[in-house]
């Protein structure tokens, strides 16, 4: 029979790509589930926080993260801020080089911003260096490269001119899109530099292979300036999507870490508190609802505060998320020192309806059917369920259900079709303007049609306000008009991170708002 | 011989030109960026980006634009995985749905048959509403179902093997069985079909006459012409199987080319499910030509050059 002869070769053939790569090779010293397929490892490109993650063990900026989140020296070694707030002058290392033995200079982080910025980079999160004077000029077109105000007057010494004092710029500099690449490699390979064998950077660790879909796998860079800071030689990132998978890779020993709340079973969650490898800890996110501000009923504020008041967001985290998920009352969570989020009203049926009643529709009557627009996932169906059965319960009005798979989703939302549509936002950076930035006038995350000259000159004044705790008051204000006022948003929950970890077995991963955990801080316990 | 394949090689062409620019145009007709996100991206960056990936101008324009790559053998970048080809991306995950896949082929062909064969040995007997009972349930039982109970009962419960991942013998050996169990269940039935049709015609009652025994007659003589139907099911089975299972790919965590069927749809990938899809084709084409030679072998009355 044919299939005698055919299959065997065909096994035989299948078989030489089966034992290459890492995979063949013995476990590595940490193995973790890091999420879906990095999308790309070019940190002028990476747009997500599994690549930052990995981007962030490959390259090391100005300033890096600890096990605890905070922003401390990275390549770096000390800086100077002036008195305005807007001029910083770090000083390098000076025994700090690439992972080819070339040294890193001050040009070398010019030159990653600059490219960042350069719109043939097409970076998706440019606009992060538009602190930075002339970016946001030289970015539009509007302004030569020469017109962004980064300086390197040495090979050790950068100075950067910012528009405005910004207070939380360290911790910008160890952002993703902050970090450095190597110019001669990127010049020469285009994009395909972060392949294994063109890569070069200048983090604790390199990367050694990277296979679709399956795992990015990094060891240790013995050209790293601390070189006896890193606790391990190797370190493999799988890349899994499905929550249960990647909790059977963590059961059976496959993996030693799951990183983010999305890789465990909601079902199992409840279960799981108490178990002393699960780590659950505030996030820097929050679940919310839009309103389409631009088209009724939704363009009436008093008909948005009413659905916002009908809501009961306990049940919603109590039912459906079962995290342990903090509501939300504000868009920002708490969490950033100084900084008072405030607060939204509390739940109240009977405002809600007279609210409706004085909008001419009591008890719900003659008001138009309403939808509530979501991306296809679980989550968002279930979540979107109890509102809608909230809401018709509370209000009397008909609320349908809108699920889209994602490019749609994100394009009804860029076109404003849609009454109410699920959203939610991760803060990039630890301070509010990375929520409250998203709902000035005619910035492209606004995605409500929400203008209010107030909010704009609150948030304008809070960024040239060189005082810390004024700018916070100044935030505080602007955020009220959001979650209290003008309500073009409906804060539903703040996220929770989960790790799961056997705390006996590793130290150095420790829960923190920006659910940063830099690799290079793990380790094996007590070593 | 050569006349059939150089005919069906040609007839081939205009099908797989046809599927190549329907997909595409298809992915770009759907609403939606490619390089759409969460973070809004400003129109200047996607202008960039479209033109940089050759998606600016016209529809015909960027299928023209696209077909020429492609006839130059280049079938272009994915714009999710930015700075890797698609041709790199097939190359590394189609090989690894190939294993998967021919084992499971291997394995639903090894077992459906003797299986069906047995079945129609014992018609209307226990053994024959036993094997179509069995048959049933694997057809019936979708894949999503009996994956996640397989790695209950073999990972966890029996500890016998690995529950997901990819790199060790051991770890394929519960993904490929279960993308092999419902087409076992079809293979038997086609099978089984086949031959009690076959046993109820003249040539075998007159062998049966002659005095052949029973398992002769069914394993030697009825078998050959019984597998036809079987034959003709494998080539479309064959390449569906060898392409993976987005189900199954994910659930055992293999890093192989099902998954990029329909993440690519959704995001948009428009180079990276063309290239899929034409992947797909070509083994399709190719498993129902074999299928059209294998039928020839098997059935003496079938001429290829006629």
């Amino acid at each position: 029979m044919i299939f005698r002869r055919v299959f065997p070769g065909l096994l035989g053939l299948s078989c030489l790509f089966f034992f290459s790569g890492c995979g063949s090779q013995p476990r590595a010293d940490l193995v973790l589930c890091n999420g879906a397929e990095p999308q790309t490892l070019d940190p002028a490109l990476v747009s997500g926080q599994l690549e930052g993650r990995i981007c962030a063990a490959l390259h090391e900026g100005l300033t890096r993260r600890d096990a605890r989140g905070k922003s401390i020296p990275g390549a770096a070694q000390s800086w100077k801020i002036s008195p305005d707030g807007k001029t910083y002058t770090f000083t390098l290392r000076p025994d700090m080089k690439w992972s080819n033995g070339d040294p890193v200079t001050a040009e070398d982080f010019r030159y990653s911003w600059v490219r960042a910025l350069d719109p043939a980079t097409a970076s998706p999160y440019a606009e992060i260096l538009f602190f930075i004077r002339g970016a946001e000029d030289f970015q539009a077109g509007r302004a030569p490269v020469a017109a962004v105000e980064v300086v390197a007057p040495d090979a050790g010494t950068l100075v950067v001119h910012l528009k405005n004092p910004v207070p939380f710029f360290l911790s910008l500099t160890s952002f993703t899109t902050y970090l450095p690449v190597h110019r001669a490699t990127v010049e020469k390979h285009g994009d395909r530099w972060t392949r294994p064998e063109h890569w070069v950077g200048n983090g604790p660790y390199r990367l050694k292979a990277w296979r679709v879909n399956d795992r990015v796998c990094l060891e240790k860079n013995p050209a790293y300036h601390s070189p006896e800071r890193i606790r391990l030689n190797r370190i493999d990132a799988l890349a899994v999507t499905r929550a249960s998978t990647a909790f059977n890779l963590y059961s059976s020993g496959q993996a030693d870490v799951l990183l983010d709340k999305g890789l465990i079973p909601s079902l199992i969650l409840p279960k799981l508190r108490g178990r002393p490898d699960f780590h659950p800890a505030p996030l820097f996110a929050t679940y919310f609802y839009r309103f389409n501000v631009t088209r009724p009923p939704f363009d009436n504020p008093k008909i948005r505060r009413a659905f916002s008041l009908a809501l009961n967001k306990e049940a919603v985290v109590d039912k459906m998320t079962r995290g342990g998920e903090p509501i939300a009352l504000s868009l920002t969570p708490r969490g950033v020192p100084g900084y008072r989020p405030p607060e939204g009203p509390a739940q109240d049926e009977d405002t809600a309806r007279a609210l409706l009643r004085d909008a001419g529709f009591p008890n719900g009557q003659g008001f138009p059917r309403v939808s509530i627009l979501y991306n296809k996932s679980e989550l968002n169906e279930q979540v979107a369920v109890e509102v809608q059965a909230q809401w018709t319960r509370a209000l009397g009005v008909q609320v349908e259900l809108r699920n889209q798979e994602w490019a749609t989703y994100l394009r009804s939302l860029d076109t404003l079709d849609f009454d109410i549509a699920r959203s939610s936002w991760v803060g990039d950076y630890d301070d509010p303007l990375t929520f409250l930035d998203c709902f000035a006038t005619g910035r492209g995350n606004n995605r409500t049609g929400w203008s209010d000259a107030t909010y704009d000159h609150l948030l304008a004044r809070a960024q040239a306000e060189a005082n810390p705790a004024s700018r916070f008051r100044l935030l505080e204000q602007a955020e009220e008009i959001l979650v209290s006022r003008a309500m073009p948003i409906l804060p539903i929950y703040h996220f929770v991170g989960c790790l799961m970890f056997d705390p006996g077995k590793l130290d150095g991963l420790l829960p923190n708002l920006l659910d940063e955990h830099p690799f290079a801080e793990i380790g094996p316990k007590g070593k | 011989m050569l006349t059939f394949l150089a005919r069906r090689f040609i007839s081939s062409i205009p099908v797989v030109i046809a599927v190549l620019a329907l997909c595409f145009l298809l992915v770009r007709i759907a609403p939606g960026s490619p390089f759409a996100a969460e973070r809004a991206l400003d129109a200047r960056t996607k202008a960039v980006l479209e033109t940089k990936y050759g998606l600016s101008g016209s529809l015909p324009e960027q299928l023209l634009r696209y077909g020429s790559r492609v006839l130059r053998g280049d079938l272009g970048d994915s714009l999710k995985f930015r700075g890797r080809t698609v041709a790199e991306i097939i190359g590394q995950s189609l090989p690894r749905s190939l294993l998967i896949g021919s084992i499971s082929f291997t394995l639903a062909l090894a077992l459906g048959i003797p299986l069906g064969a047995y079945a129609a040995a014992q018609h209307r007997g226990k053994g024959d509403s036993f094997f179509n009972s069995l048959a049933l349930l694997t057809l019936s039982t979708p894949t999503f179902v009996l994956a996640p109970v397989s790695v209950l009962v073999f990972a966890f419960g029996l500890k016998l093997l690995p529950p997901a991942g990819w790199g060790t013998p051991s770890q394929l050996i519960l993904p490929a069985f279960c993308l092999a169990i419902p087409f076992i269940g079809a293979a038997a039935r086609l099978t089984r079909a086949g031959l009690l049709d076959t046993l109820n015609s003249d040539f075998v009652r007159a062998a049966r006459a002659k005095g052949v025994s029973e398992a002769s007659l069914v394993y030697r003589h009825a078998l050959r012409p019984a597998i036809l139907p079987l034959v003709a099911y494998a080539g479309p089975l064959a390449a569906n199987i060898l392409t993976g299972s987005l189900v199954i790919e994910e659930v055992f965590a293999i890093p192989g080319i099902g998954q990029f069927f329909v993440n690519g749809v959704i995001n948009r990938d428009v180079f990276l499910v063309s290239g899929v899809v034409l992947v797909y084709c070509f083994l399709l084409l190719l498993f129902n030509l074999m299928a059209d030679w294998l039928t020839a072998l098997l059935d003496p009355r079938i001429r290829l050059s006629s």
